[in-house]
């Protein structure tokens, strides 16, 4: 017999007798009102926002239990990742957290960065933090839509669907890409601000908070979306703790933690925002608190478009960064290194580094252990989605099914950042 | 991260804890600020536990490494955050592929469930005490830990139901 029917035939064997007897005990009560039920939600389920296969086990219309299953869109990037030069990275990594590809790079980045003790010049952590909170915004409209998508509105996701698109083609204007632009490099940023970008970013800071108070008017006091989500689900915050739970989760739980504030890297010390954080944690405060945060995200980008110093995009280090073209003309060094950067890429020394992000999910931290050689001997990605996921099954047990629904939706998963 | 001195300092008073010792203590590195322990592998949970005392109560990412060709060649880093302190470290341990076998810390940190799942999944560690040590990533029937760095890349078969009467592997 073949390996694979052997695993067929194992999942077709699964049994539900352990925990009807488990019921028995616990619940007590006539055998008939026991009976559970194991439904299979996923993977191509619209409401699981990717290819997460969750099973829950139902008794009547109350969730029991739920597993998620995944590993359903896993390509190996951490594996791919070593076979390539530090520089050669970056597009690879980006494409884990679909969503949040400036995040991935930040701590890519930034992990290589300290283990080259690379200074990275003001001008670039100003431009990445403008880049990182606009696709903060980006990344908690595509939430904001799909999860009132999945209550049952459908015209938010239009409305956020427009605002991102003009972020979108920020991006596209300051990169030649809309998503996975590959515009964060080690040591500072690709290029400079394009002629008009600062205006088009300007119109769309003066826009954003006002579509955002239009979208809360139209949520917040939408009577379906508060019987869905006031007061289901909620956990408590050292629960979310000691299941690994960062970012809107835990703030939504009353825990302000931060890490752009309790640990500020590129520059996030020099911004003036506030914390959102929820009280009960329930999946309204969820709602509400990554709400609050594109208000947030619109202030620190104003701020970094107005303080943005003069000086380098990327660090002026040949070893590290491509000379710019018109020197390649003039310049036999100028050749010689781009030489060595384009066929071999850099050296990095030998050593291990951790750098944590706040990403729009949770801590986002990139692990890279280097050899010496010119690739890495090992990328990991401590992914918030995939550590979060642990957390669903605590926060829905006991609730109804529609209201899983809700909380996958307000855990906001993003699969491709949980298989890598 | 602890400065040299504060690092050198937790690991002085690991040495004093009976369940570590102080032969439990194998390595203290303090470089490019990451602040490092590498310790003996059986008292991995006496010294998470007594960390998470001393104030690093997050548990914030388990990692699975390989260090080929060195020996031994598997390695597992904990990254513990102390969010009141704001400070982190890290706690290494090293086993061989011979016996990958590491004491599972899910019972005290919830949070490790997953990531555990993973470094097994990936490196092949073997985690005791982990109450549902399974594949996570690859499927369930995979052969082999695809992150090991002896592991080779690409020319593998895709998983399509249409192959599931042939055997694994086969090129039809």
């Amino acid at each position: 017999m073949s390996s694979t029917s052997e695993y067929r035939r194992r999942e077709q064997s699964i049994t539900l007798a352990p925990l009807e007897e488990q019921l028995e005990t616990n619940w007590g009560g006539p055998r008939q009102s026991q009976e559970l039920l194991t439904l299979n939600m996923g993977p191509h389920h619209p409401a699981t926002h990717g290819v997460l296969r969750l099973l829950v086990t139902l008794q009547g219309e109350v969730v029991h239990e739920v597993k998620p299953i995944i590993g359903y869109v896993h390509t190996g990037i951490e594996k791919t990742a070593e076979d390539k030069s530090y520089w050669k990275v970056i597009p690879v990594v980006e494409r884990m957290d679909y969503l949040s590809y400036y995040f991935n790079a930040m701590s890519y980045c930034g992990a290589v960065e300290q283990l080259l003790e690379l200074e990275v010049p003001k001008r670039a952590q100003y431009l990445r933090v403008i880049h990182l909170e606009l696709n903060r915004i980006m990344s908690h409209l595509v939430w904001l839509g799909t999860s009132a998508l999945d209550l049952g509105a459908i015209s938010v996701f239009w409305y956020c669907f427009r605002e991102r698109e003009t972020i979108l083609d920020l991006f596209e204007m300051s990169s030649g890409q809309r998503m996975h632009t590959r515009y964060f490099q080690v040591g500072g940023v690709i290029e400079d601000l394009p002629r008009g970008f600062e205006e088009k970013l300007r119109a769309f800071l003066r826009v954003m908070p006002e579509r955002a108070d239009q979208y809360a008017a139209l949520l917040r006091s939408n009577e379906i979306v508060l019987q869905r989500l006031r007061g289901t689900c909620p956990l408590g915050a050292d629960e979310l703790l000691a299941l690994g739970v960062t970012g809107p989760l835990l703030r939504a739980a009353g825990r302000p933690w931060d890490l752009r504030k309790a640990t500020p890297y590129s520059s996030y010390e020099d911004f003036d925002f506030k914390i959102p954080v929820g009280t009960v944690g329930d999946n309204y405060d969820r709602f509400a608190v990554r709400l609050a945060e594109i208000y947030e995200s619109v202030k620190i980008v104003e701020q970094a478009l107005d303080g943005l110093p003069e000086g380098p995009h990327i660090t002026p280090d040949r070893k590290i960064s491509l000379p710019p073209r018109h020197e390649l003309a003039t310049s036999m060094e100028a050749l010689i290194h781009h030489f060595k950067l384009v066929t071999e890429g850099f050296r990095v020394p030998a050593g291990e580094a951790y750098f944590p992000i706040e990403s729009p999910r949770g801590e986002l931290g990139c692990f890279v252990r280097s050899d010496g050689s010119s690739k890495p001997a090992r990328v990991h990605m401590r992914d918030p989605s995939f550590v979060n996921l642990q957390a669903l099954s605590r926060m829905v047990e006991g609730s109804y099914v529609a209201d899983l629904v809700a909380t996958v939706a307000m855990l906001d998963p993003i699969l491709g950042g949980i298989d890598r | 991260m602890p400065d040299a001195t504060g690092l050198e300092l937790i690991a002085q008073e690991l040495q004093a804890n009976d369940a570590v010792g102080a032969a439990g203590v194998l390595e203290r590195e303090h470089v490019r600020g990451r602040a490092a322990l590498t310790i003996e592998v059986g008292c991995l949970r006496a010294v998470l536990e007594q960390l998470r005392a001393g104030g690093f109560s997050f548990l914030a990412s388990v990692h699975g490494l390989d260090y080929y060709p060195e020996e031994p060649r598997l390695g597992v880093q904990y990254e513990l955050l102390d969010m009141e302190g704001r400070d982190r470290i890290t706690i290494k341990v090293r086993v061989s592929t011979e016996s990958p076998e590491v004491d599972s810390v899910t019972p005290d940190w919830p949070t490790a469930d997953h990531q555990e799942r993973e470094v097994h999944d990936m490196f092949g560690v073997l985690f005791r005490g982990h109450p549902d040590l399974r594949r996570i990533l690859m499927p369930e029937d995979y052969v082999g830990h695809p992150q090991r760095r002896d592991f080779p890349v690409g020319g593998e078969p895709v998983l399509f139901t249409y192959n599931d009467t042939n055997e694994l592997g086969s090129p039809e």
